[in-house]
């Protein structure tokens, strides 16, 4: 019983994922890219609390932005950003910028 | 939050908070009773089947470490909650290999280190099936359970982790059955009982640790372990020497760091020695041989041997690279030999430089993730992928050094490269890094779990 109801047709299921999910391609590009600062920073950039790494998730877009160019510069003092700061490009930074931005 | 209209009535009460309308954690039992009776018998959530909803697309993740746990919470997550994600892990909870190296050195208890499975059901309603999974049938789609019965899936996540070559070093596996010589490459009971070894060695005992050629698992590791030894040692036993015996030409992580480390920490105790390629041990004398170099006897010898790939990903056939990796597609992970199966973490044939880690593997977990909800969609794989890994090593009780990279997609030679001028190691160790590395460990924990 269970095997039949598994093999539901491919048609149903894309169906189903293209109607539930709200999101354009461009949008699950931009929160992969921003998953990669997820591992020190938290899910969404919501680090845990008393984390050493600072939370991302609602910050300012000009803030990150300027921070992340300082990082590059190496005139923000850091351990690891200025190397990860310089591994993102302009426009990158910028998505990342915006994405954090717009998390609570 | 979207609601899918085809959840079994008894999940559908409105009233009910959102943990409640996820299924229970299913054990081995209740999976056989739901895949023999299927859900008309069900009278408890836990017995309706392992897949919430008939219509959506289903997931399998096998293996819930760094890189398996990661996708099964951001399959659900980059999905928007429409894949239905089941993650199967024998463990009942998380045990973290990175930060073990502490619990080896008694700084550090593996319960600090554990973390439990529940904020994947409860928080991201993934199932979990508490179960081993025996064998896959790629071209059916589905997954054989250990308890019997199977799964089918739409896709599948395989992260197996690794498990050692034992018949590369003659000997070992008898001396580590038995308890003489441990290899605590996954954090569990070895990594306590090496611990113990410690606290019971002699005053001016030999502590030896023998390391493989890479590629393995994690590159400072050993000589983490080897500076967190010696600590230890120096505190308590200070007349004791740690040896560091290594296959390879030269320490392969962080090389200036570890050496500046030992000169001025442990000198006259750490003794390091490369070209010790092992061959065999003798666990009741603790005597290790090597292809060139001098035999060597220790009261407490850690030998590490090759890895490759997990059993199963090995088993069915994926680890085509000298029947140790499985060559994935970078763009997916997807495994080059079987459609549909995505593989990630430790058990991959990696790019150059790219290191076998925890945080890789997270890393890895979040494309597959990304690429897997996007083809479901019918939608075109994100073409410019990225990669981030930041490895964190303790050379003392305080003080920690880093290696960090970032890496992006090359689209001509479909592999990732590190980014030009990006990445690099501490400039010096520093205890300020030390809550860095924890602060690392609780957010990689959370991002994979909470």
């Amino acid at each position: 019983m269970w095997a039949a109801m598994w093999a539901a047709p491919l048609l149903l299921v894309a169906a189903e994922v293209a109607m539930a999910a709200a999101q354009t391609p461009a949008e699950l590009q931009t929160r992969s890219l921003a998953a990669t600062c997820a591992a020190c920073h938290g899910t969404d950039g919501n680090a845990v609390v008393s984390s050493a790494t600072p939370r991302l998730a609602g910050l300012d877009k000009d803030t990150f932005l300027r921070e992340m160019r300082e990082f590059r510069a190496g005139a923000r003092p850091a351990t690891v950003m200025q190397q990860i700061a310089k591994g993102f490009t302009d426009a990158q930074t910028e998505r990342l910028a915006e994405y954090f931005a717009g998390q609570k | 939050m979207h609601r899918p209209s085809d959840w079994p009535s008894i999940l559908q009460d409105r009233n009910n908070s959102r943990s409640d309308r996820l299924p229970a954690p299913m054990n081995r039992r209740a999976v056989v009773r739901s895949l023999v009776l299927g859900s008309a018998t069900a009278a408890a959530p836990a017995c309706f089947g392992p897949w919430r909803r008939t219509s959506a697309a289903k997931v399998v993740v096998v293996g819930g470490g760094y890189g398996g746990a990661t996708a099964a919470k951001y399959l659900r997550l980059l999905s928007n909650g429409t894949l239905d994600v089941v993650l199967i892990e024998p463990a009942p909870q998380f045990i973290s290999a990175p930060l073990s190296n502490l619990v080896v050195g008694g700084l550090m208890q593996l319960a600090d280190l554990t973390v439990s499975y529940e904020g994947l059901r409860r928080r991201h309603g993934v199932t979990l099936i508490h179960d081993r999974v025996t064998s896959i049938d790629a071209v059916g789609r589905s997954v054989s359970l250990g308890a019997g019965g199977s799964l089918r899936y739409d896709k599948l996540v395989l992260a197996p982790g690794i498990e050692p070559m034992w018949g590369a070093i003659e000997g070992l596996e008898t001396a580590h059955a038995q308890g003489q010589i441990l290899q605590a490459w996954t954090a569990g009971p070895d990594t306590t009982g090496l611990h113990a070894q410690l606290t019971a060695m002699r005053d001016g005992g030999v502590f030896a640790i023998v390391i493989p050629e890479t590629p393995y698992r994690c590159p400072p590791a050993p000589y983490e372990r080897a500076s967190l030894a010696a600590a230890y040692l120096l505190q308590y036993k200070p007349k004791s020497k740690v040896l560091v015996l290594d296959a390879n030409q030269d320490v392969v992580a962080m090389p200036g760091l570890f050496k500046e480390a030992w000169r001025d920490l442990y000198a006259g105790m750490l003794e390091y020695r490369n070209h010790c390629k092992a061959t065999s041990v003798d666990g009741a004398t603790g005597t290790v041989r090597f292809e060139v170099a001098d035999d060597v006897t220790a009261d407490v010898l850690n030998v590490l041997p090759p890895v490759r790939a997990g059993g199963l990903a090995v088993q069915t056939g994926l680890a085509n690279v000298n029947s140790r990796w499985c060559e994935v597609d970078f763009l997916s992970f997807e495994s080059k030999l079987a459609k549909h199966i995505h593989i990630l973490g430790d058990s991959i044939q990696a790019a150059p430089q790219m290191p076998k880690s925890g945080h890789m593997a997270n890393a890895h977990a979040k494309v597959a993730a990304a690429a897997i909800v996007a083809e479901l969609q019918g939608w075109p794989l994100d073409p410019a992928p990225m990669l981030t890994n930041t490895c964190y090593s303790y050379v003392s009780a305080t003080e920690v050094i880093h290696s960090a990279a970032v890496y992006g997609y090359h689209a001509e030679e479909r592999t990732f490269k590190p980014v030009a001028g990006a990445g690099g190691v501490s400039p010096r160790r520093s205890v300020s890094e030390a809550q860095f590395a924890t602060a690392w460990a609780h957010n990689i924990w959370a991002d994979m779990l909470g």
